[in-house]
């Protein structure tokens, strides 16, 4: 198929930025969004241009490096999948797709399609674990049951990549759903308890110093989420936060 | 220089225990005094970070991804090893060990072998008190699975996410570690070079992947943990920026370059589909724990079949050819990598390849639906069920089990792998190769080591599943940590390393002029241009199977396709700003070295040996034949162009187990 691709361009954080028209040709149906991309930047190359730069790494849906706005969507139209697990058949021939990156505030772009999503990382710093030496004197794995349902539940809030496709897609630029996933995964297993409080306070004050915007339920977050994290992650999130500041 | 494995005396039981009471420390004042860089945030490096951390030295973790925990560890699916015997099937460390050195064709280190299966039950033991959600049974215990070339269940994992759930849970170890300034984390840079002063690594010349700007570390010591060289092939299940320059850098400055044509080649991965393909992906092994493996008796039922004439669903049980359960009766399709690889390709070559490229076989989950769906209407207490209600409740446990490979699958071949059987074919995905580390896992650079899959030490010429999960995290939890104290202990009076040194001068130097060489070449054709071209030449001639006509030639046609590059490279842009392509161009240049080193080393290796099937070499059923005399390690020293490296032997001694013929009937 022939497709015009209307792609964000911008030289550096510092550039303006703006967006530039490009066509490719003969890209197969079976080609993965990213192999597209490839295929333009042959081309550029080829031709003497810069080619256009993009996050992408493990290209198998689970490093959470890649991150491009499809056509007003955050890692395109379909469902359930990474930038790089998007394939041409969802697209037409003649079609023409908008190609931008992951825009917010706390995300400041580096260059063209690339941002820095490095405020993930801090709010990870400020509580997203457990403080647990690496001894060889741990307690036995199987000393402590957990039941199967707290630790699939569990596992479910663990399956977020950090690609920021949630901060992408909510119009107040909310890390809620992210933030939401690591303070359930540790509340749900009895390993997170001891910390609980401080883990979520710190979390969340963290993610309001990055600028991050407040939640306010529309639910857009989880629709786009390539994973499928629920937004029962951001409701127990505010149980443990109000638990937490009644606590002290 | 004489190879020197420093594998401690006595036992091989309390080999590990004994060393580790002997060994010199650093005490806990001291270690704020020393620094050490890690190069890599996988599991290896990750976990080595963290712990060192912990220990109280000053960290310095290098990334080339936006953040630690996108390393490419991150993928690994089916789960991890340990010798926990929690289902009482028989498991034990001597079993992991026997397992380990048996599925390594007996070409690793016995005593790394029996660390690494002693330390296993750990891992499990620390990663459930990070709060890694591994899968557990409905009494709240953990589950397990069984993997390829073992007879017992001994993986744990959490879902087909368990490289994952282990990533994370050390990136939020390193978390802990950056919060409180042990760690200093440098995400978006790449090692360019190892600075050796009087003989040791004392630093690294390190690039700024957005600005471009070449910067200084120095160390009390390096670590290299920067992963696999698969994607020497071009395409493979690695991600696209997994590369072998930290290996091989530090291999250009002293460090032995270990056993390079030892490569696992995963059976079961998507195949490809198209010459636009960027990269290949794997589905999990564990998928053979419930997953047939087949392809049609009759040729005229693959011509059917190809032609779409035919759905393979339509062919009977008496048409269909479950060739590793008519080969190996014993191991079925739990059979080990590369003997599941050898013979996909096997029956592909004889012409019975499923799809248009004659290069697939069936993974078919249709008897589990069957099976696991009976059990299910049992427990359900469902009388009379109809086979659609039985199918249904099976493919509601598969789900449960592999939902996501089996989503993945669907969103990347468009077929619905709960209707039809899966297509799979062989594809490059680790490699056992990499740099020669001793019993202390350092290199022969004194104070450089190398830990996780860039080293070469405890798979021998073919990995078992869910054992790469187990050594970097064994690597970098439990052992360099201790063993690093015993070289660093003499360095407590040394102070901080200064970078203001024509040590530094010369690397920074050397860095920046090929930096500007490939920038300024200007040449016709792009880094990709070479990169698959180099690829192919692997595939065709240093893949499943190798012979000496074929590796003579990749020498030469590698030696040839180097030379072009260094004349015709084209890298866009500038040095100064954010380049992939000029990034991608330096790992290119260093992987068409190693492409050389690694068919030298094939060609030498007259036997076959796990991963290294050489077609001279077999026995009358086609199976691997070892020879006696190639019961040694390879390590390679760096001598100019890789078709000079100079081979040091370093002899392997069974003394625990028995070297017999490798067999899966």
């Amino acid at each position: 198929m022939n497709l015009t691709l209307k792609i964000w361009r911008q030289l550096d954080a510092s550039d303006k930025g703006e967006m530039v028209d490009y066509k490719v040709t003969e890209i197969s149906e079976h080609m993965s969004f990213l192999e597209m991309m490839d295929v333009l930047n042959e081309q550029l190359i080829a031709s003497g241009k810069e080619p256009v730069a993009f996050d992408h790494d493990c290209r198998e849906g689970i490093c959470g490096m890649c991150s491009m706005y499809i056509n007003g969507e955050a890692h395109g139209p379909d469902r359930g999948v990474t930038t790089c697990q998007l394939h041409m058949r969802m697209f037409k021939d003649g079609d023409t797709i908008t190609i931008e990156p992951f825009r917010a505030a706390a995300f400041p772009v580096i260059k063209d399609l690339v941002v820095d999503r490095s405020a993930f990382d801090r709010i990870q710093h400020s509580g997203g674990y457990v403080s647990v030496n690496t001894s060889g004197n741990t307690q036995d794995a199987n000393a402590t049951l957990i039941s199967k349902t707290a630790a699939d539940k569990a596992m479910d809030a663990a399956t977020c990549i950090g690609c920021g496709a949630c901060v992408a897609t909510c119009k107040n630029s909310s890390a809620m759903l992210f933030v939401g996933a690591k303070v359930s995964q540790y509340a749900l297993l009895p390993q997170g308890q001891v910390e609980a409080t401080d883990r979520v306070m710190n979390m969340v004050h963290q993610m309001d110093l990055e600028g991050f915007g407040n939640c306010t339920n529309t639910g857009a977050c989880e629709i786009e989420c390539p994973k499928g994290i629920s937004l029962e992650n951001i409701a127990r999130m505010n149980r443990e936060f109000l638990k937490a500041s009644i606590k002290g | 220089m004489a190879l020197n494995s420093k594998v401690p005396h006595g036992p091989l039981k309390d080999k590990w225990t004994d060393y580790k009471n002997q060994i010199n420390l650093v005490n806990p004042a001291n270690k704020r005094h020393i620094d050490v860089i890690v190069v890599g945030t996988g599991l290896a490096g990750g976990s080595a970070a963290a712990t060192l951390a912990e220990l109280g030295y000053n960290v310095k973790s290098f990334a080339y991804q936006d953040s630690p925990r996108r390393a490419h560890s991150i993928a690994a699916q089916g789960g991890i090893n340990a010798a926990k015997n929690y289902q009482g099937d028989g498991d034990s460390t001597y079993r992991l060990f026997y397992d380990t050195v048996k599925g390594g064709d007996y070409r690793s280190r016995e005593a790394n072998v029996y660390r690494l299966a002693e330390v296993s039950a750990n891992i499990i033991d620390q990663c459930v008190a990070q709060g890694v959600p591994f899968a557990r049974d409905y009494g709240g215990l953990l589950d397990n699975r069984s993997f390829g070339g073992v007879l017992v269940s001994r993986t744990f994992y959490a879902k087909g996410q368990t490289g994952q759930q282990l990533l994370l849970g050390a990136y939020s170890a390193m978390n802990r570690q950056i919060a409180r300034g042990k760690i200093e984390m440098f995400n978006r840079h790449e090692m360019l070079d190892v600075v050796v002063v009087d003989g040791k690594a004392r630093g690294i010349i390190a690039r700024n992947l957005v600005t471009g700007e070449i910067e200084r570390h120095s160390a009390h010591a390096v670590v290299i943990a920067s992963g696999g060289y698969g994607n020497v092939y071009f395409l493979s299940t690695n991600a696209m920026g997994s590369n072998v320059t930290a290996g091989w850098k530090v291999h250009k400055k002293g460090a032995y370059f270990a056993n390079p044509c030892y490569t696992q080649i995963h059976p079961t991965c998507i195949p490809r589909s198209g010459d636009y393909q960027s990269k290949l992906t794997l589905m999990s092994e564990s998928l053979r724990n419930d997953g047939r493996i087949w392809v049609p008796k009759n040729l005229e039922d693959v011509k059917a079949i190809r032609e779409g004439k035919l759905k393979p669903t339509d062919l009977t049980e008496e048409q269909r050819d479950y060739y590793l359960e008519r080969r190996y009766p014993a191991f079925g399709n739990l059979v080990p990598r590369d003997v599941a690889s050898r013979a996909a390709k096997e029956r592909c070559d004889a012409g019975f390849g499923v799809n248009a490229t004659g290069e697939a076989v069936y993974l078919d989950f249709a008897a589990s639906f069957e099976r696991y769906g009976s059990e299910q209407a049992k427990i359900q207490n469902i009388s009379n069920p109809s086979p659609e209600k039985i199918k249904q409740l099976g493919q509601e446990i598969v789900r449960a089990k592999y939902g996501n490979l089996f989503q993945m699958y669907e969103k990347i071949v468009d077929e619905n792998p709960y209707e039809t059987p899966m297509m799979i074919y062989p594809a490059v995905h680790y490699t056992m190769g990499g740099v020669w580390v001793d019993y202390n896992l350092m290199t022969t650079i004194p104070g450089c080591y190398a830990i996780g899959e860039a080293n070469f030490s405890d798979h021998g010429a073919n990995r078992l599943g869910a054992s790469a999960l187990m050594q970097g995290l064994a690597d970098g939890y439990f052992v360099l940590p201790y063993t690093i104290g015993d070289y660093l202990s003499d360095d407590i009076r040394t102070g901080k390393i200064s970078t203001d040194t024509p040590e530094f001068d010369a690397a920074e130097k050397e860095v920046s002029e090929r930096i500007n060489f490939l920038i300024n070449n200007k040449g016709t054709h792009s880094v990709d241009h070479y990169h698959k071209k180099l690829g192919k030449i692997m595939w065709d001639k240093c893949g499943m199977s190798r012979n000496k006509e074929g590796l003579e030639a990749a020498i030469e046609e590698i030696s040839a396709l180097r030379e072009d590059f260094w004349k015709n490279v084209l890298v866009p842009g500038t040095a100064t700003e954010y380049n992939e392509q000029l990034a991608k161009a330096g790992r290119v240049a260093d992987f068409l070295e190693l492409g050389e080193l690694f068919a030298k080393d094939a060609l030498v290796r007259e036997e076959s040996a796990g991963g290294h099937f050489r077609e001279e070499y077999q026995t009358d059923d086609g199976e691997a034949k070892r020879m006696k005399e190639f019961q040694f390690v390879s390590a390679w020293e760096y001598k100019g162009e890789p078709k000079n490296a100079v081979l040091h032997k370093e002899d392997l001694a069974y003394e625990n187990i028995e070297v017999k013929e490798r067999s899966y009937k």
